[in-house]
């Protein structure tokens, strides 16, 4: 199931749509899937399940001590696609947030197939774009898959138009020109770029790397068809290490109040 | 047929080796990058600067010195492009000189670079200090520890050295945040890349800077000895001394090429760093090329005595040059490696880097099926930096008592 139902839905409520992601595998592959379940439960309209890598350049230490302890852990790329499949079972679409090397490697045509078969809705590809992505551009066209691409601060509007242009889903915007981590404010680059995105296409737009609570998921939401919330959630599992059932409480709770979140940046609900 | 990248970095055929697989955020300044870079080259003022710069400073162009004892020895002609004497003590300092250069010449004022042994991490931090920019080096902790004078220096330097302790700990993970911290600090910051690997257009960008390696060795070559050598040996980790030797001789099909990779403790024993030799095609820091990987596509962990060689990807040029039959990849190991260092400092009063060890180990191999023929090896470095392990290595340090002659 394509993510555009999860936006059009949230459009159609006049409120941006909540997009949450965990490490399949982490804080176990069981404990993954218990966890981001409850973040649907809670209100995530949309979940990105990272496959963790060994080489993680675009995230944080937030999220690469959690796809290091996953590995650790022995989490294999068959596993995240289980995790994908019980995830999708929900009927919330289910990503998955990828370096490439593990999909060549896998084979590009066999993980679009499986990907499918698990009912993911498609990819979220931070280290490859469009111009280097054809092959499994044509995989996502074969298997009817999302292809998210990013777009950043320092595209420029031709990169911005190639991009938007290849994408399916919704736009992936990287608000802040650093790597993925909680920051006490949104930054001010996500406006311009949005505004930008917008001029080249009617896809939606969700923005990434920054968003940690209610508040600013509200300012996002005022602009943005999606806020993108990862190293946040990620925290709260690893606050609770060792007691996965009071860090699924604070999933939950995290992810309410980023619901409220992006309720409020409408005027939907009140701030 | 051309070894070199098209214009979108592929070598080989499009989608072959190489090619740029980076995030979004970076692409813009991998254009500028591409694009100041290319106008530099056909810049008279940029390219007699960066000719002055090596000359003067550099100690470049390097000596080719006729190794007779070793050659003796042997039973070929063993001919060693001294590297090793250049400023710095490497190869290196002509990559990071001209990438300093460009540095400036683009308006950034701050350089980071990821470092293994710490030879590149010294050469970058000594670029920036000549050239008046700052400097911050990421270095994996594992290295760090091994190579503390080369962290001295770099502080000595001026440069702020930062320990990385992900992942293994080693030149992959210092790489990893290098990236990290270029993609938060674009604006003002260049990333001086330490080896011809990386997205386009790292591997054309630093061949063209270390290609005088290779330009100079087949003039000095001809000059002392009237014809070409018979084959050329360098070491291989990112392989940017080996494409750089590579490079003068790529047309010349007669001149057989060899690079030797870091072998470990032995390749069948799955500890070592041949990622040619051993390794599988993937993607690893922004191409595609050789990986050592398992069967998840997730990195494995390189092994070798030698820092600098410690490394599980390589430079697609160098993957390409291998599918292509252009050059053979061998893997020396680290027992080989460092039998080659005593040998060299033992004939010839040449102390090598541990890394250039295993070309000169290469070579003395490549000696016993080449009886008379002439050898020329990328001596890339010098073994300063390397007395810590040679002394645990070959148990050395303990000076006789005094009475070792009266044994008998």
């Amino acid at each position: 199931m394509s993510t555009s139902t999860a936006f059009d839905r949230a459009r159609a409520e006049d409120r941006a749509a909540l997009v949450g992601y965990l490490p399949a595998g982490f804080p176990t592959v069981e404990g993954s899937i218990e966890a981001l379940r409850a973040m649907v439960d809670a209100g995530c309209d949309v979940i990105e399940i990272g496959l963790p890598y060994s080489d993680p350049v675009m995230d944080g230490p937030t999220i690469q001590a959690a796809a290091q302890q996953a590995l650790e852990g022995g989490v294999r790329t068959g596993d995240v696609l289980r995790v994908v499949e019980a995830v999708a079972a929900t009927g919330t679409p289910t990503l998955v947030m990828t370096y490439w090397n593990p999909v060549e490697r896998y084979g590009v045509e066999a993980f679009a197939r499986d990907l499918s078969a698990a009912g993911g809705a498609g990819l979220i590809t931070p280290d490859i774009t469009p111009d280097y992505g054809q092959q499994w551009i044509a995989a996502a066209d074969e298997h009817d898959l999302d292809k998210v691409f990013l777009i950043a601060p320092s595209s420029t509007d031709e990169r911005i138009a190639m991009t938007t242009a290849a994408c399916r889903g919704f736009v992936y915007a990287t608000a802040v020109m650093g790597v993925t981590g909680a920051r006490t404010t949104t930054s001010e680059l996500a406006g311009p770029l949005v505004a930008r995105a917008k001029a080249a296409t009617s896809l939606p737009i969700g923005v990434g790397l920054g968003v940690s609570n209610g508040a600013q998921a509200a300012e996002l939401a005022s602009y943005a068809d999606g806020v993108i919330v990862g190293s946040a959630f990620v925290r709260a599992v690893q606050e609770h290490a060792g007691d996965l059932a009071a860090g699924t409480r604070a999933l939950s709770a995290l992810t309410e109040d980023l619901a409220h979140g992006v309720r409020a940046g409408r005027g939907a609900v009140r701030a | 047929m051309t070894y070199d990248a098209d214009q979108l970095g592929w070598f080989g055929h499009e989608g072959a080796f190489g090619g740029r697989f980076m995030p979004e955020a970076l692409i813009a300044a991998l254009d500028e990058l591409d694009t100041e870079w290319r106008k530099a080259l056909a810049d008279e003022t940029f390219t007699h600067e960066f000719d002055r710069m090596l000359r003067e400073y550099a100690g470049v162009p390097s000596m080719l010195y006729d190794a007779t004892r070793l050659s003796e020895r042997v039973g070929a002609r063993i001919l060693l492009k001294r590297e090793d004497l250049n400023h710095t003590g490497a190869h290196k300092i002509r990559n990071v000189l001209g990438q300093a250069l460009l540095t400036r010449r683009m308006g950034k004022r701050r350089v980071i670079a990821e470092t293994g042994a710490g030879q590149h991490g010294v050469a970058t931090a000594t670029a920036a200090a000549y050239l008046g920019l700052d400097c911050t080096v990421y270095m994996g902790k594992v290295d760090t520890e091994r190579q503390a004078l080369n962290v001295a220096r770099m502080q000595l330097l001026g440069a702020e050295v930062i320990a990385v302790d992900t992942g293994s700990a080693t030149l992959k993970d210092a790489i990893n945040e290098a990236f990290r911290d270029w993609v938060a600090n674009v604006d003002h910051t260049a990333y001086l890349f330490g080896t011809a690997a990386g997205p386009h257009p790292f591997p054309s960008l630093v061949l063209s800077f270390v290609r005088g390696i290779g330009d100079e060795s087949r003039r000095q070559c001809l000059d002392l000895t009237g014809r070409l050598p018979d084959a050329v040996a360098a070491c291989v980790g990112g392989g940017s001394n080996a494409i750089g030797m590579f490079a003068g001789f790529l047309d010349d099909r007669d001149v057989a090429l060899y690079g030797f990779e870091a072998g470990g403790d032995g390749v069948d024993t799955g500890r070592h760093a041949a990622t040619i030799f051993a390794g599988s095609v993937g993607v690893l820091h922004g191409s595609r090329t050789y990986v050592l990987q398992d069967d998840d596509g997730q990195t494995v962990e390189s092994h070798s005595i030698s820092a600098g060689l410690d490394y599980p990807g390589v430079g697609p040029q160098h993957s390409h040059l291998s599918a292509s039959g252009r050059a053979s990849y061998l893997p020396v190991t680290d027992a080989e490696a460092m039998a080659a260092m005593r040998v060299l400092a033992e004939t010839e009063g040449i102390i090598p880097a541990i890394e250039s060890a295993h070309a000169v180990a290469g070579a003395m191999r490549l000696a016993e099926e080449r009886q008379g023929q002439t050898i020329l090896v990328s001596l890339s470095g010098r073994g300063d930096k390397d007395m810590g392990t040679a002394l645990d290595w070959f148990h050395l340090g303990t000076a006789d008592d005094g009475t070792a002659g009266d044994d008998q």
